[in-house]
C-alpha cells in the first residue's frame, strides 16, 4: 500500500483530487505489474503446439458434437466429423451455444468489452494505472499510444460494435484521474465478447457429460491465468483427475453452493 | 449504443437502466425438481439473438419493464 504522495511520485501525471469528484485516498503499487503482447503470446503457444505435433485448424467452426450413446466422442465440422476421446471446449465468447450441443447448461452470460487507443503521448507513463473504484485502466503501448479499457457492458450481448456511450463513459472516468488524456485523440476503438460466470470466476473441468470438458468463464482476465489453467486441464484430460489447483472451479460448485469469491478479494472485474 | 423504451418515460439511453436478467422463453425440459431449481437460480439461456428481459428504470420513473432485445446487434426490437 502506498500513500497519495507516494503515488504521485510513481505517476506524476495523476490528479490526486480525481477532478474534484474521485479523490485518491491511497493506492496499491504492484511492482511486478506489466503487460504482454497478447497476439505474440497466442502465436507463441500455437507455434509451440504445432512443433509438438498438434494440428490447429483455422477457419473451421465446430457445428456440432459427435455422440456415442451418452458420451461425446468427437466434433462435427463443415469438413466432416473428427473423433476424439475427450472434447474440451475452450472457446471464448460463444460457449453457451457450444455446450448446448452436449445438453450442458452453463451459468454464463456473454458481455461485450470495449477498449480504445489514443494517438501518441510524447511523455512516458511508466506504470499501468487502474482504478478499482472507477473500474477502468490505462497503459501505454510500445508505440506510445494510451490503451484504455473499463468494465464490460452491463447487458449481455454478442455485438462487437464499439459504442459511443462506452467511449464517453471510459473517457470521462480516466480523464478525472489523468487529465492529460484530454489533449489526446481516440485513434481506434473495438469491442470483443467475454463469457462471464455468475461468481466472476472461471469454470474448469467436467460437465456431467462423459467425454465433454469445459474451460470457460474467463471473462475479461483469462490472459493472465490461462497458462496455468491450460496445464491443469491437460492433466485432467491425461489422468482423468482434476489437479487440486482447479478443483474449486468445478461446474457443479454452483449446484453445491460453493462459489469462488475471487471477484471480491481481487478487487477486479 | 442501446436505447430502451420505458412505458412511462419513452425512449431513453441504456445508462438510465439497470439490467434485471433474462425472462425464460419456455419451461425447462428438466424433470427432476432439485435440478429445476438449480437451473432456475444459476443457469442462463444467454441467446445470440432475440431475448426477453426485465429492465429497471432507475434514473427515470423507478419502474420495471419487460423489453425484447436482439443480443446479436444489441438493439431493442418490438
Amino acid at each position: 500500500m502506498i500513500s497519495p504522495a507516494e503515488l504521485k511520485d510513481v505517476v506524476p501525471q495523476i490528479d490526486l483530487a480525481g477532478g474534484g469528484r474521485y479523490p485518491v485516498l491511497g493506492a496499491s503499487h504492484h511492482l511486478d505489474g506489466a503487460t504482454a503482447r497478447h497476439d505474440r503470446v497466442a502465436w507463441g503457444y500455437a507455434a509451440g503446439a504445432s512443433q509438438r505435433g498438434v494440428d490447429i485448424l483455422q477457419h473451421t467452426p465446430v457445428t456440432g458434437l459427435v455422440h456415442a450413446g451418452d458420451r461425446v466422442a468427437g466434433v462435427q465440422t463443415p469438413g466432416g466429423p473428427i473423433a476424439a476421446g475427450v472434447v474440451l471446449s475452450a472457446v471464448g465468447g460463444r460457449v453457451t451455444a457450444l455446450a448446448a450441443h452436449a445438453g450442458v447448461r452453463l451459468p454464463i452470460r456473454t458481455h461485450p468489452l470495449h477498449a480504445f487507443v489514443t494517438n501518441n503521448y510524447a511523455q512516458e507513463l511508466g506504470s499501468i494505472v487502474a482504478s478499482t473504484e472507477l473500474v477502468c485502466y490505462v497503459s501505454q503501448t510500445e508505440r506510445g499510444q494510451m490503451l484504455i479499457g473499463a468494465e464490460f457492458d452491463a447487458q449481455p450481448s454478442y455485438s462487437r460494435q464499439s459504442s459511443f456511450s462506452a467511449l464517453r463513459a471510459y473517457a470521462y472516468k480516466m480523464t478525472k484521474l489523468l487529465p492529460f488524456l484530454r489533449e489526446l485523440r481516440i485513434l481506434r476503438s473495438w469491442a470483443g465478447i467475454c463469457d462471464i460466470s455468475t461468481d466472476f470466476s472461471p469454470i474448469m473441468g467436467e460437465t456431467g457429460v462423459d467425454g465433454f470438458l469445459v474451460t470457460t468463464g474467463w471473462g475479461t482476465w483469462g490472459f493472465k491465468a490461462i497458462p496455468a489453467g491450460g496445464e491443469a486441464m491437460a492433466e485432467l484430460i491425461a489422468t482423468g483427475r482434476a489437479p487440486a489447483l482447479i478443483e474449486p472451479f468445478r461446474l457443479d460448485r454452483f449446484a453445491r453452493d460453493h462459489l469462488v469469491a475471487d471477484h471480491g478479494s481481487a478487487g477486479t472485474r | 449504443m442501446l436505447w430502451l423504451t420505458c412505458p412511462n418515460c419513452g425512449r431513453r439511453p441504456v445508462e438510465e437502466f439497470v439490467f434485471g436478467g433474462e425472462v425464460r422463453a419456455e419451461s425447462d425440459p428438466i424433470l427432476e425438481p432439485d435440478e429445476q431449481d438449480i437451473d432456475l437460480v444459476w443457469m442462463f439461456d444467454n441467446p445470440d439473438g432475440l431475448t426477453t428481459e426485465r429492465w429497471f428504470h432507475v434514473a427515470g420513473c423507478g419502474r420495471w419493464t419487460t423489453i425484447r432485445r436482439d443480443t446479436s446487434i444489441d438493439v431493442e426490437v418490438s
